[in-house]
Order: structure tokens, then sequence, then C-alpha cells
């Protein structure tokens, strides 16, 4: 299709509109309802234009092309139309843009500098509009600018898939509202923050700390999860103040979690560790960095010469950066030690080794969109990955098909094509059925071990959805990997992606879980469990706080308070850290360092620090590498974090090579099931890593709530227990005090107690046998 | 009996009896013998919407859309659901002819529907009834059960292997719904919106499926023409304006009611037939078609005769054939007042110029109303107006606006009286005594 | 919360539409149930959302967007009187503020014995009856002159 716009000649494929013709070729036409990730609603009429024989303006954003159209955007009648809607919009919006948060960044604000008259001829009342409390995350104080174009509505329905805010009433008494005082709870509200032309939905922690213009805007990486989605940081008076997307359609596209968003607050927090401390006579001391390294140094080599090599352990958490880690592991290997890791919630370990190469998602992120189907084995999905889960639904929307096989039937707020719950012990056989269900329908053998599964209808379903069709993809998530027989898991999904001809691969845990390989930071000695298992002498621990972050924080925390030393990198002096740490050094965390995450697709991310560092802080990176030289390492003399990764990755890489998700041929021994009561653990979204427990809104969100032992009604009633009564939970000397809570997503013989939380803490391994009793 | 006076009537003839509109009347006046006749002869789908065609047969819900052209749009070969649907959501002020045909002959619609099907190859229909007539739902409910029961809807009608089921869906009090997306976002369970075209119902109608949309009226006319054929149906009307038409006269005639007259008689007979005006006075102004039809003054009325055409050239619309009458005795800025309220209240809300310039237009007319006017409100109005008309998703922008434009533009001196004196040109008590309340007698 | 005649009622509703269509009934549904409680409460609505798998800020757009629906409390009786044009030309603006007076109340008001609601309304398509007022969004009542109105109240104990 061809057609003019302003006299600029555009060729569009068929069923283009007016917008996305005039966007190709640079004409910008005004607009607020309008926006490219979002259904056309034609409503704000702010897109009028002038079509060569057409006897009325119509809206660009919803005016098919058709071919030799002539589209004129400033005409008189364009323009026309264009001044009176904009009237129309200001005559009951407040007129008071110096006092509105959203001044300076506003839309309306914007547009009414070319398109608003000088004077108001509108001399009635305006419209009174009440506030609404929607919770701690999305201000709506202000309701009176909002301009119904609905893009907060749309994006709940298409985006985040669940529908919390419409436009209630009619007429011009029309209101964007939730249902009776509701909070908005979706883990994606914020960007309804971003798609808010004007000042009526603002950020409630953000909203009058500072103005737009004040403010840097820096490019960074989001360090919370595996997606690895472009920020943009605010920058005021060396303050991190707001974290905004940045668009990246193959990453993130133009959204972040809430997650994302505001966690920054964090980075701000009075916890934040701003001087070294040593522990002197019991108690830890504020001292300067000479003498922490000096100390940490000094005590390290003692205990190797003492103990040997492999009395050191190391610790990291994935989302340390590819440098910090490189680091790290050379370190522990300089000393002698086999023993890292940076996968704390992993327990089976046997894959390590067996491995073809570095796990990853077998796919594009941007490939997810042309998928026929999908299998997602062992996932919280959308609350360990929000953008990811995002992709998923916009497929399911389409003609997808999604199917999950997973530890609880929480809702994806997705179309699923079938869905599977099982207790965490069955979840291999659950997977193998589907594995034999594909061998069956594509008349292969079955595989050695399956010989007695028996595919279920659901496992059939599955089986062809993945059999049919382009391109198929098996996806493994956090709980898949998590598991106690995560290698079982991992072969059967070799297994059935070889079956189908699907692509199978993990989602990850960690901003750097494709990244820690690559750096090397995994075992040659005792993994991230056996270390606590048997216990070592020394510990070093980068951004890691193994009571929230491990496997079995029970263990781990056991194992640190009887070892002699633990030295301790770390953004926050909070936290029983204070109770084994001997050694706290004060690191940088994302905000104020540079360095490169790797995410779950294989694509190198670099990024830069934004403010200077908190205090005395120190990027990690340069506090390893002054340890590498005190301990008289070799391969510690580089003078950026460049020349860094450019030990590990070539300068330029894009994407990572040496990505295989094979796995060296293991008997599928499949156990039989397990009696008694489980563990079913979620690692709730807020509380998933050092900058989210420490966001204070994010705290005070509905995911945020405390940890409950949530049973099917069947068990708690088992259990001679009722809805709410308090109830002791307890994995072999650990325990905690819940409130029982019926929720029939859990699987039968399962109790659902959240990992990660201080509540928790005390408990043991995140699967396997737990018990229940009432308090 | 329910249609007042008629000439020529087809749609009014033998009603008269507190039975005419169940099932075993309407067989004995030849009801469903169209249905019959197509279904057992063999008639094509293509034939039924030609004899529509040739009807010339124009929508009767106000917009006048050539109905056969409109049958011909919807996809012949498409694969899945396909829908007929009836408006019956009548609530555009003056116009209360849907529901004397839903009370007094609701098959004659559902004939007419199942013969929209037959021609469209569609299996479902709706009739979307106004939710305040919640008597005519009800009835009409019971009709369906009557027509089911003798297999005129259903699987396999009549033995001839086509299938179609109707059912009734009510709404609740908004006016919008009377435009079509409107009525099938409703249907939808969904808030009134009125959508963005094109897409068209017949591509992207209900559920996203080919639907087609017509009046009450139009779907009643249907059988009427199949068994007297296109061509006599047109013949009873004028070129270009087949048939005989409903027409709603309300307000200051002696008998308000419906009539059914041929397309093109006088506007002076239809007076005539409603008992002329009340109390022998004036015709000050007429809205010959509905509350969105612009008012044509006195004089130039009583010249109209009732058709397409012939309104049109006075400068309003035949709209849905309701006819308002004001006499001397109505203010005119509060007749204008109050249906200014009716778009502001009855906007959906969803586009800026109608959500905003309906409830700006009704405040400034509100103020002239109550002795606040401006001297430049006139022509603020007429700006405002201009914003608004044809910028709008619907055509409620567009039916907010004419009565403005057109009131100023024909009784303009009588608000600036009302600006200037801070009053009505009519006295209150002259204007109370024309309503009758007070005299009137049961 | 509703009785399970109305959600019988409500499952005739969700016959009509195809089975994947079950939203299309929530008009119905939310007059049933303002029908068995005389009012939309926010439980009412949330459990009316629930039944058809709705988000209930859904139902609650329709709810407030159609304004047969009542989402506070009203009367026993509630009266809604058409004042739009062809009415006020033959009484209905008279019609309402006989009432008014009769009752000793505005509209939006219901009489302290909480017997009737007084409600100003739009188009009823009935202009041919005019004055015409709706008892209780059901019954329609024809060419309201004092005397009719007088016997209607009468009538409503």
């Amino acid at each position: 299709m061809e057609i003019e716009i302003d006299g600029k000649i555009a060729q569009v494929p068929d069923g283009s509109t007016i917008m996305d013709a005039a966007q190709q070729v640079g004409v910008y036409i005004p607009h607020f309802c309008y926006h490219k990730k979002l259904s056309i609603a034609a409503n704000c009429r702010m897109c009028l234009v002038q079509v060569e024989k057409a006897p009325k303006p119509l809206p660009a954003c919803a005016t098919p092309v058709t071919n030799g159209m002539k589209v004129f955007t400033h005409s008189e009648l364009a323009i026309k139309a264009q001044k009176g809607v904009m009237e129309f919009l200001l005559i009951n919006h407040p007129l008071d843009c110096p006092i509105c948060d959203q001044g300076g960044e506003c839309q309306l604000q914007d547009l009414a500098v070319g398109y608003g008259g000088g004077a108001s001829r509108f001399q009635e009342d305006k419209r009174v509009v009440f506030h609404k409390d929607v919770g701690p995350l999305i201000s709506m104080q202000e309701m009176a600018r909002c301009i119904h174009c609905t893009r907060c509505v749309r994006f709940g329905q298409e985006i985040a898939g669940v529908m919390e805010l419409g436009m209630a009433s009619r007429n011009m008494h029309s209101e964007i509202t939730t249902f009776v005082g509701r909070s908005v709870d979706s883990e994606l509200s914020g960007n309804m923050i971003d798609l808010c032309p004007v000042g009526a939905l603002t950020s409630r922690p953000f909203r009058y700390s500072a103005r737009s213009w004040e403010l840097a805007r820096r490019r960074s990486i989001s360090p919370h999860d595996s997606v690895g989605a472009n920020l943009t940081l605010q920058v005021k008076n060396n303050v991190v103040m707001r974290v905004l997307p940045r668009d990246n359609e193959e990453v993130n596209e133009c959204w972040i979690s809430d997650k994302e968003r505001f966690s920054y607050e964090a980075l701000n927090s009075p916890a934040r560790l701003g001087r070294p401390m040593i522990r002197v006579d019991g108690v830890l001391r504020e001292v300067a960095w000479n003498v922490a390294l000096d100390y940490a140094s000094h005590a390290l080599r003692d205990v190797v010469s003492r103990s040997g090599g492999e009395s050191v352990a190391a610790l990291a958490s994935p989302q340390a950066t590819l440098e910090e880690l490189h680091l790290l592991q050379k370190l522990t290997r300089g000393l002698g030690s086999g023993s890292i890791d940076f996968r704390p919630r992993r327990r089976d370990f046997s894959a390590d080794g067996k491995l073809a190469g570095i796990p990853w998602l077998g796919l594009r992120l941007s490939e997810i969109q042309d998928l026929d189907a999908a299998l997602v084995v062992g996932s919280f999905l959308r609350k360990d990955h929000p953008l990811f889960a995002q992709r998923l639904r916009q497929l399911s929307k389409k003609w997808g098909k999604v199917s999950l096989l997973s530890v609880t039937g929480d809702d994806q707020l997705l179309r699923l094509h079938a869905q599977r719950t099982v207790s965490p012990a069955e979840l291999p056989l659950a997977l193998a059925a589907v594995v034999k269900a594909a061998a069956l329908l594509r008349g292969e053998p079955v595989p050695a071990g399956l010989e007695n599964v028996e595919p279920c209808g659901v496992s059939q379903v599955i089986a062809s959805s993945l059999v049919e069709g382009d391109k198929r993809a098996i996806f493994l998530g956090n709980v898949a990997e998590q598991s106690p027989q995560a290698t079982l898991l991992h072969s059967l999904a070799n297994e059935l992606a070889r079956l189908t001809g699907a692509s199978c691969g993990f989602i990850g845990d960690g901003a750097n879980s494709v990244g820690g390989h690559l750096a090397k930071a995994f075992p040659t000695a005792l993994n991230a469990y056996d270390m606590f298992a048997q216990p070592r002498k020394a510990y070093f621990l980068l951004g890691v706080e193994p009571e929230l972050d491990c496997h079995n924080p029970q263990q781990a925390v056991a194992a640190l308070q009887a070892a002699d030393l633990v030295v301790m990198l770390t953004p926050f002096a909070d936290g029983s850290a204070r109770e084994y740490a001997d050694v706290l050094l004060p690191i940088s965390p994302f905000s104020e360092t540079s360095g490169s995450y790797v995410n779950c697709e294989g694509r190198v991310q670099s990024f830069s620090g934004v403010v200077r560092p908190f205090g005395d802080a120190r990027p990690a990176w340069k506090v390893l590498r002054v340890l590498g030289n005190l301990l008289s390492l070799a391969g510690f003399d580089q003078n950026s974090s460049e020349q860094v990764r450019d030990e590990i990755i070539a300068a330029g890489t894009e994407f990572v090579s040496g990505l295989d998700n094979r796995l060296a041929a293991l008997p599928l021994a499949l156990s039989g099931s397990s009696s008694g009561l489980q563990r079913v653990a979620d690692v709730p979204i807020h509380f998933a890593d050092l900058l989210a427990r420490r966001a204070p809104a994010l705290q005070q969100t509905r995911d945020a709530a405390a940890p409950t032992a949530r049973m099917s009604g069947q068990t708690l009633n088992a259990l001679g227990l009722t809805d709410g009564v308090l109830v002791r939970v307890t994995q072999g000397a650990g325990e905690a005090v819940l409130a029982a809570k019926v929720d029939e997503t859990t699987p039968p013989a399962c109790v659902r107690v959240a990992a990660a939380h201080v509540s928790t803490a005390a408990l043991g391994d995140m699967f396997g046998a737990i018990n229940v009793e009432r308090a | 009996m329910a249609i007042l006076g008629a000439i020529n009537p087809m749609l009014s003839v033998g009603l008269d009896g507190d039975n005419a509109w169940r099932l075993a009347d309407y067989v004995k006046r030849d009801g469903y013998s169209a249905l019959r006749r197509i279904l057992e002869s063999g008639i094509g789908q293509g034939d039924v919407i030609n004899e529509v065609k040739k009807s010339v047969l124009r929508g009767r819900g106000g917009a006048g859309f050539p109905t056969g052209l409109k049958w011909s749009f919807m996809p012949r070969s498409f694969p899945g659901d396909k829908y007929v649907v009836c408006n019956s959501d009548e609530g555009e002020p003056g116009t209360f002819k849907d529901r004397d045909i839903l009370r007094y002959n609701p098959h004659a619609v559902i004939e007419g529907m199942a013969i929209a099907a037959f021609a469209m190859g569609a299996a479902r229909g709706y009739n979307y009834i106004h939710g305040e007539v919640w008597e005519i739902y009800e009835r009409f409910e019971e009709a369906l059960d009557e027509a089911r029961a003798a297999g005129f809807l259903g699987r396999n009608i009549l033995g001839s292997g086509f299938d179609f089921d109707l059912f009734a869906h009510h709404g609740y009090g908004a006016y919008i719904c009377g435009e079509e997306t409107a009525l099938l976002e409703s249907i939808e369970g969904k808030k009134g919106q009125p959508r963005f075209k094109p897409p068209f119902p017949a591509s992207f109608g209900l559920y996203g499926k080919p639907t087609t949309i017509n009046n009450t009226e139009t779907f009643a006319s249907v059988p009427y023409i199949i068994n007297m054929g296109g061509e006599r149906y047109l013949e009873s009307g004028k070129p270009n304006n087949g048939g005989t038409k409903l027409f709603s006269v309300s307000g200051h005639v002696n008998r308000p009611g419906n009539y059914e007259v041929p397309l093109g008689t006088p506007f002076a007979t239809l007076l005539e037939m409603a008992g002329g005006m009340r109390g022998g006075r004036q015709l000050k102004g007429c809205i010959p078609g509905g509350s969105s039809a612009p008012v044509v003054p006195g004089p130039t009325m009583m010249d109209c005769t009732m058709d397409y055409d012939s309104i049109s050239k006075a400068g309003s619309m035949l709209g849905s054939g309701a006819v308002i009458v004001m006499d001397e005795t109505t203010c005119m800025v509060k007749a204008l007042e109050r249906l200014s309220y009716f778009y502001y209240e009855e906007s959906c809300g969803q586009c800026t110029p109608c959500r905003e310039g309906t409830s700006w237009l009704y405040k400034v007319v509100h103020r002239i109303e109550h002795g606040k006017g401006r001297a430049d409100d006139l022509d603020l109005l007429g700006s405002v107006t201009t914003n608004i008309m044809g910028r709008t998703i619907c055509a409620l922008g567009d039916a907010a606006s004419m009565p403005v434009q057109s009131f100023i533009k024909h009784f303009r001196d009588e608000f600036a009286y009302h600006i200037e004196n801070r009053k009505c040109l009519v006295p209150v008590d002259v204007q109370r005594a024309g309503s009758g309340f007070f005299t009137a007698t049961a | 919360m509703l009785t399970p005649e109305s959600l019988k009622r409500i499952d005739r509703e969700i016959a009509k539409y195809p089975a994947d269509q079950k939203q299309s009934a929530v008009m119905a549904a939310l007059a049933i149930a303002q029908e068995e409680q005389g009012w939309l409460s926010s439980e009412a609505i949330e459990c009316v959302a629930g039944y058809l798998g709705m988000a209930p800020i859904a139902a609650y757009e329709v709810a407030t967007f159609y304004n047969m629906y009542d989402l506070q409390p009203v009367g026993k009786y509630k009266l809604s009187v058409c004042t739009n044009l062809p009415c006020m030309l033959t009484g209905g603006v008279d019609a309402g503020e006989y009432l008014k007076q009769k009752l000793g109340i505005g509209f939006n008001e219901t009489t302290p014995d909480g017997l009737i609601t007084l409600k100003e309304s739009e188009c009823m398509g009935a202009c041919g009856d005019a004055p015409v007022m709706i008892v209780n969004n059901r019954r329609m009542c024809s060419w309201m002159n004092p005397e009719q109105i007088d016997k209607l109240l009468a009538e409503l104990k």
C-alpha cells in the first residue's frame, strides 16, 4: 500500500493505520489514547487528520490505510479538529501545571502548548473527581486530571492479564477506579503510571520528590531477574529517585515489573552498609578499608595454611555481575578451593560436569511470540518472571498453546491450553507422562525407565500440542531447577524436546544465571548445598543472605555460625549477617558499579554506575581485585571492569557462545511417590532479592504479605486444623509459627510455606518432608 | 387498538383484540406464510435479498439505510457463526412505535428475523429490547416460546434443515445502546460504548462475527414484502421511499399515538389523523424524526410530506419517524435545555468531544434558561457544536448538536430575549397551561 | 449470597448465549440480583461477577453505566418519572412536581417511611402515553394526570 502523508510517501503493509504510516515517515500526529502495545480505542480524538475525499476528519490511530490515500496532518481542517479536541480536554482539567507532579513530563501539557488556546472559553464549574487509594505503588490522588484515555484499563486487560481498573459510570461523570476500594495488585501495575499521559496516575513513592527536569537519565540493566530488563535510572543529587523502563523490543519491550520499578528505594535505605566492619572481641566495629582488607586476607590465608584450601568456600548471588563472579572464582581457586557456587537455591547438582554447554533459555526472548506451543515445567511463572510470563500471555492470546506443569495452581492470568498441578515429588513423574505420551504419538520407542508410566489425558493434550506446528518450546522454571530431582527433570525435558522437536531451556533464577556459568563460578569441589552440609572453616559470601537465599537456610546458618571466619561482601548492614559475619565489606549495588549481566537468552548487557557509591562502599570487583593482590594471587591486575569482562568474553559480544542444554545420557530413574506432608516453597516476588526485601513500598503490597501455611481444605481437615489457626511448621530442628490458610491451588498432602522470608528462615530444605501441627 | 390510525396499513392490520399478539392470531393473519413459502418452495438466499432490495425498504431505526443492501454486505461464505440482531432499544425521545409493534405484532418481528437469518445464513439472533418497557420484553419472551413450540424457531425449521434460534436481551437504561455497535457491546455484557468503524458489524459484529442489525419495524416489514412482493411494497410508498411507515406523534396534539401511513403522506394529513393541535393552538415547531433531528418551524413543517426526501429538504431528518409537536405555549429555550440535558446524561463518556462537549452545551443552555445567559453564549454554543460534530466515534455527538444548532437558528430571537430579559418569552403560566397536566382527566 | 431461585434464573439467561460468552448475561443477572435484594450492593455485584467469571470491576462498570441499576438502597417502590421533552410538553415535569409535593421529597430521595423513592428519568419509549412513569423498573403507568397519580399512590403501600 502506498500512502502520502503531508507530501511524504510511505509504503505500508495491508492493515496498517494512518498512525503506523505516519510513524514510518517520521510525521508526528498528536495523540493520547493510542499506544503501540495496546488495542486501539480511538477515544481521545486528538489524532484527527484530514483525509482526501473524506468529509470529516478521521482518527489516524484507527483509520486503515487504503492505497493512494492522501493524508494531511496539518491542514486547516486537521488543526481545527485537533485544537477543538484540545479545548474539550482542557475544560475540565485543572490548569495548575506548576503544582502537578506530572508537570514537565506531561503529554497533555506538551500538546497544550501547541494546540491549546491562550484563555479558556469554559466558564462553568469544573468536574470534581474523588481520589482513590489503590495501594502503595500507584497514586490516584488527583483523578480530576484524568482525560479518560483508558490506557490504564486496557493495560490491565491486555498486558497484565487482569482487569483491576475500569471506567465506571458514563458521560462526563465517567471515572477510572478499582472495584470499590480495592488495591491494584498486578506485579506489572507500575507500567500504568508510565502509560498515563497526564498526572492522574503517578508513582506514589516518587510523588513530589523531584521535578522531571531536575533528573539525569542514566541507562542501566535490571538485576532482578533473568530477562535483564533495560532500565533508565533517574538521578538527582547522586540519589536514584526513580526507575523507568527503557524500550528494548527484544528484551523487555517497553515494560518493567513493579519489583524492577520500586526496588530502588532500597538503594537509599538506612540499612546500607557505609563502612567496613570487623568483629573484634565478638563485636562488629567500623574500621578503615585497609584494616578490613588486611584482616580479611590474613584471616583467609591463616585458614588455608591451617586447614587447607578446601576449608574455604565461596557463595555468590546469581545477581552478582559477570565480573564479580569471575574474580570471586579466581580468588577462591587461587586460595586452593574448588568450593564456589552462585546457585544458592539449588539442591541437585548431579548434572554438573555432564552439561554439554551453558544452560540457557533455548531460544531468544523475541522468538517467544512466534511459538506455536510452549510447556512450562515447575514455575511460579508470573511471580518468578513477570515479563517472561507477559510474553507467554501475549502468545496465548494469539494462537500459542501454553501449558503449565507445576506445583501450585496459581492463576497465571494467561489462557492456558492445559495445566497440571502435582506435588513437587511427583513433578518428574508428571513430566515423564508427557514424554511417554509424546513417544506414543510419534511412534517412537518409549524411553527406558518410563515403561510403567501411564499418560493421563492432560499429558496427552500437552504432548500433542508440542508435536504440532513449527516452533515449540519447553521451559524449565525455578521450581524445576531448585528441585532435588532437577537433573531428572532436565533429562526428561531434553527427552521430550528430542521426541517433539521443541527447544528446551531454563528460564533461570537470577540476573546472571547464564553469566555465572560463563564466569566459571561453579564448583569443582563442594557445591552451594554441600558447602554447608559439610561445614567449612571459612566462608566468603558475595551479595547473598544465606538465611533467606539458600535452599536450606537452617543448615547454612548453622555452618556459618560455627565457622572460624565469615567474610561478607554486602551493600547492607542489617539482617542476621551481624550474627555470623566476621568481616563486612560494603559493596555497591548495580546502581553504583559497572558490570555485565548475561540474560537467559545469552545476551550480554553491560552497564555503568549511575551514582557514586554510598558512604565508603566500593564496587565488588574492585574489592575482589584488591583482595587478590593482598593474597598475592596471579591475575588480579585489571584496571576496569571492562578489562575483567574481556577476560571472559570478547569485547563487543552481543550473544555469548557455548550455550547448550544437552546433558550426557543419564538413566531416567523415577522414584516412587513419597508419603507424608511435602513442602511447596515459593520465593515470593518481593522477597526474592536483597533490594526488593528492603524497598518499603513493595513491602506494603499484597504480594509482600507475611507467609502462611497454605494447604487444601482436605489437607487442612486431615490435619485437624481450621482456616486461620496458628500452626507450628517444623523441618528438622527449625520451626516457624504461621497461620494456616485454605488454598485449593495447593496440591493434596502439600503445605505451601514460602522461602526467603525471615519468618521461615529457621526451616530446612525448600522441598521434602515438613511437619505441621496446631501451635 | 394499538395503532390509532392508518392509511393502506400492513403492520397494523387486524391488531384488534387482546390476543392479536398471540401466535394463533398471527397465523390467522397469514403469519409465518412468508417464512413457510421460502423454506418450502426452495427460494434461494439471494432471491430473498433481491426481493428486499426491490422493495427499497429503508431502515426504520433512523438512519434510513437500504435494508437489502445492508443484507448483501454479510459475507455469504463465512465459515463460522453469523448473527442477526434486532434493535428494539427504542429510547429516542418521541419514538414509541417499536413498543407497539412488539406489543401487538411480535411474531411479525420473529418471522422477519427468521427470514433475514435464512437470507444471510445466520443461525442465531438476538432482539435487544429497551429495558424500560419490561412488559414488552416479557411478552416477547412468551412469543418466542410460542414460535419455538410451533417449530418456527429452533432446529430444522419446518423440516427444511434451516436452524435459527432467537433470544431476547433486555437493556437497562442507556439510550446509547440504540447505536448498533453499542448495542452489540451491551449484548456482550459490557458498557454500551460504540465501536469505531471500520470494521463494520457485517465483518466484525457480535462476538467478532459477521452481524446484521436492523430496527424492529424493518424486520416486521419483511414478511409483508415477501408476501406482496418487493415491487408492490415499493409502490405503496414513494419512489426511493418504499412502503408504509409508522409515525409516533407526541406533544401538543389531541390524539398522540402511532399512525401507519405510506411514506409521502402530507404532514397536515398526519396531524389531522392525530386529532389536530390541542386547543386549536398554532404549530410553533416540530421535530419530525426524533429528538436528534433538527427542529422545523411550524409553517415550513405544514408544507412537508412525511418521507426521507421531503423532510431532508426542510433541513431535518425523517429519522425514526417520531414527530414531536410543539405549540405556541412552548418555551423553546426550556425545550432545548431538556434535550441538551438528555444528550449530556446519555453520552457514553468514551470520546472526548461528546463527553466534554455535551456537558458544556447543557451547562450553557441551562444557564440561559435560568436567567444567567451571556451575550456571547449563542455564538459559543454554535462554536462548541461545530467542534463536536463529525469528530466523535458515533452519531450521538451530532445528535446532541443538531437540536442546539436548529433551535438557535430558527428561534434565535427567543433565545436572545431570554438572555437579555432573564426570563421566558412565553409566560410561565402559559407554558404550564399548555401541558394540560392539571386540566387533563383520565 | 443470591437465592437458588435467582441463580436458576441467571442460569436461564446464561443459556441464551454461546457457551464461552457467559458475560453476556451480566445485565440480566444484575437485574435479577437487584430484583431480589432491592438494590445492588458491592457484594451482589461481586457475586454476579464471580458467577459469570468476570472481573468484579467489569461488572461494576456495567452496573454504573446503565441507569436502571440502583447502587444505593431505594424505597420499597421506586417511581421513575419521565421528564424528557415529549413528556414535558404534556405534563411530565408537572407530574414530577406534583409527586414531590405530595410525597414531600425531591428527586433521588426516599420518603421517611422508606416506602417511595422518586427518580427523574430519561425517555422510556412510550411518549404517546405521556406523562409516563415506571414503578420498580417493571410496571409502566401511562397518562399520569393528578387523578391517576393519586390512585397510584393510594395503591403503593
